[in-house]
């Protein structure tokens, strides 16, 4: 796997990059981001990579998740597997990889097994009712911060795309792919028009 | 374990196919997850996926889990592992290409533009989400008021997430939301 480092798109580095990290290393260190990260990784992907052991620098990083962003699939998993493969190719992208999923995957199972057996006792019930109710918020929050650059912006166009996709898949659940087939392209036309035209 | 459709084909294909359109990422498929999976298959009632979510939420470790607990309750270990990973390496892969096409390319503008296309798609995947979830879980008026007090929390402060959890769990213990 040739390592090539001679992107010219790549800015100058702002911090020295530290060397490349082996295997064991990547499983390490994300197994490590991974159990720390609840209710999401990046946070910690980011302090992990960027700022603890300088494999990237923070545009770099950015980059990459931009790319990952916009791929499908869960990003901070594509995260993982490209960051592997840019330091020991398809290897380094599974040992990453393997650290991330691995250790939580074990927990996770654990409690599972602990839900099936264990989920009708009532205390445990009213608990885990609580636990979502919370959580529900946290990822209202979320919506929420992501959605402040496009009211910043006053993107009419972007909130109105977004609040076709939210009445479509929230109040009337349609399928997925259906709405995504029909979405995404329209998405794409507009945006590219409206950069063309210079508007925002 | 061996119904006569067999599930962990089912797990694969459902995951596997569903991850190629997870725009935005695993809280962006939660919808359609919670379609197939309790409306489709029947694999899990409302409750069990609220349950299922509130776990996941509750574990470390990327938000993609959810599946393994999908595929957990409908085979067993062997279902958790499928789902799992017939989630993560398809577009895994897919990032991998794609990340080393790009790299060859110096044109930069093409990511930045599809990005921009689809942020506002997968704020309204996750907003759908959101919506979803709590028309199961906020049955009760403090139900409503704790996602909203987590809400408020999370928009405008720095704390951990982990602390809102625990605090819902512990008023969920005290048999406040019901």
């Amino acid at each position: 796997m040739p390592l090539d480092s001679s992107s010219a798109a790549a800015p100058a580095p702002d911090l020295p990059t530290s060397a490349p990290p082996g295997l064991i290393a990547l499983f390490l260190a994300f197994a490590k981001m991974s159990l720390a990260g609840f209710g999401g990784v990046l946070v910690w992907a980011r302090r992990g990579i960027v700022e603890q052991h300088r494999w990237m620098t923070a545009d770099e990083f950015n980059e990459t998740f931009a790319l990952c962003h916009f791929l499908p699939g869960p990003n901070i998993v594509n995260l993982t597997f490209v960051f592997g493969s840019r330091f020991r190719g398809l290897a380094g992208a599974i040992a990453a990889f393997a650290g991330l999923v691995g250790p939580p995957v074990v927990i996770v199972t654990v409690l599972a097994a602990l839900y099936q057996r264990y989920g009708e006792i009532d205390a445990l019930r009213r608990i885990l009712a609580g636990v979502s109710c919370a959580a529900i918020g946290l990822l209202i929050a979320t919506v929420f911060r992501m959605m402040l650059p496009l009211i910043k912006r006053r993107d009419l166009v972007g909130l109105m795309i977004l609040a076709v996709v939210f009445v479509a898949i929230g109040l009337l659940r349609l399928p997925l792919p259906a709405v995504l087939l029909v979405a995404t392209p329209i998405s794409f036309v507009i945006t590219f028009v409206m950069r063309r035209t210079g508007a925002t | 374990m061996n119904s006569d459709a067999n599930p962990l084909l089912a797990l694969a294909w459902t995951f596997g196919l569903m991850s190629l359109f997870a725009v935005g990422g695993a809280s962006a498929a939660i919808p359609e997850m919670h379609r197939i999976a309790v409306d489709v298959q029947h694999w899990l009632t409302e409750k069990q996926f609220a349950d299922v979510y509130a776990i996941s939420q509750l574990s470390p470790g990327p938000n993609v889990l959810i599946v393994t607990l999908i595929g957990y309750s409908v085979a067993g270990i062997a279902g958790a592992l499928v789902a799992t990973l017939s989630m993560c390496v398809p577009t895994a892969m897919l990032a991998y290409y794609v990340s080393r096409l790009l790299k060859r390319s110096s044109d930069a503008r093409w990511p930045a533009l599809i990005q921009a296309a689809l942020v506002p798609l997968s704020i309204g995947l996750m907003g759908a989400s959101g919506f979803i979830l709590a028309r199961t879980s906020d049955r009760t008026v403090a139900a409503a008021l704790v996602t909203a007090g987590a809400a408020v929390l999370a928009s405008m402060t720095r704390l951990n997430p982990l602390w809102m959890l625990l605090a819902g769990g512990c008023l969920g213990f005290a048999g406040l939301i019901g």
